[in-house]
């Protein structure tokens, strides 16, 4: 088994209205220095050996990211 | 004869009802399909409708896609099946490919549910013949993620191929490009839309009856192929 972790973050060009309300609250908070905030999403799946990386790849692009409006990343995390 | 129009229920949707009343309403026969199965009765359209399908877990629309009734779809449509996605539907068949960009969250992240002036961009759609060019039309808006964005370039292939259907009259609710509220496949018989023209199907029930252009757009269109 091997953990893998899929990072997701919308693309530079896309607005990301979540990340400017974060951005507002630090500033509301008193977290001064933060000049931009991007929300995207984490996912760690558990795999046996047999999952090759085309597959997570595949993985990736074809169901975890919409590459319309999202970038993604596959990384293997050591044990 | 009577057109069949189908209507897909998937764990979530909630604007169904709706929609199978509309096309009563607009003289065709309701077939109600379930995201399940993959027999499309034979229909000779099909509507995907509003609501949050899965929960929209993951992403709005992005597991309905998967659905074995939405691969029957996929592949009725490549023939040149009509079909309407509004709301989660129209978010449905941007994450199929059947439409090209995706819906992201409302700029200012407000859930929006009011009544929105739409203008008719395109009448030579499959869903939209029966709207004077430039019309504008009174229908529901109610999303969250209703903010229509497209790759660079896309925008103005759109344009440039009259794909764009309706954009929003009375200023731009959501932050969506170009103020689009409805987009077009190349050939017209596909067509997705945030706003609800199912719940504009009469003044008793809502702000208008202009939502069944759309609907008896398409009973014409099956009618005339018969």
């Amino acid at each position: 088994m091997a953990r893998v972790v899929v990072d997701v973050m919308p693309k530079a060009e896309i607005l990301d209205p979540q990340g400017q309300a974060i951005v507002g609250a630090l500033g509301r908070l008193g977290f001064s220095g933060i000049a931009d905030v991007r929300q995207g999403k984490r996912f760690e799946l558990e795999v046996d050996d047999t999952v090759d990386d085309v597959t997570l790849e595949r993985i990736a692009e074809e169901l975890l990211t919409n590459t319309v409006i999202e970038n993604f990343n596959v990384s293997r995390v050591a044990e | 004869m009577t057109a069949r129009i189908g209507v897909i229920t998937f764990p979530g949707t909630l604007d169904d009802v709706d929609a199978v009343r509309a096309v009563r309403i607009a003289g065709a026969e309701p077939v109600e399909l379930w995201h399940g199965d993959a027999d499309l009765k034979s229909v000779d359209a099909v509507i995907v409708p509003g609501g949050f399908s899965y929960g929209d877990y993951l992403r709005a629309g992005a597991i309905a896609r998967f659905a074995p009734m939405m691969g029957s779809v996929i592949d009725a449509a490549a023939k040149g099946m009509p079909v309407l996605g509004i709301c989660n539907g129209f978010q449905v068949l941007c994450e199929a490919g059947l439409l090209p960009g995706a819906l992201t969250r409302n700029e200012g992240l407000h859930f929006i549910c009011r009544d929105e002036w739409l203008k008719v961009q395109s009448n030579t759609t499959t869903w939209t013949t029966r709207f004077e060019l430039g019309a504008e039309i009174l229908i529901p808006l109610k999303s969250g993620e209703g903010r229509y964005v497209a790759p660079p370039g896309k925008l103005e292939e759109l344009e440039g191929e009259g794909q764009i259907v309706f954009t929003y009259a009375g200023g731009n609710p959501n932050g969506s490009a170009l103020d689009i509220a409805g987009i077009s496949s190349r050939d017209g018989r596909i067509v997705g839309l945030m706003p609800h023209p199912e719940h504009a199907t009469e003044p008793l029930t809502g702000p208008s009856d202009d939502g069944l252009g759309l609907f008896y757009s398409v009973i014409d269109s099956v009618l005339a192929a018969a």
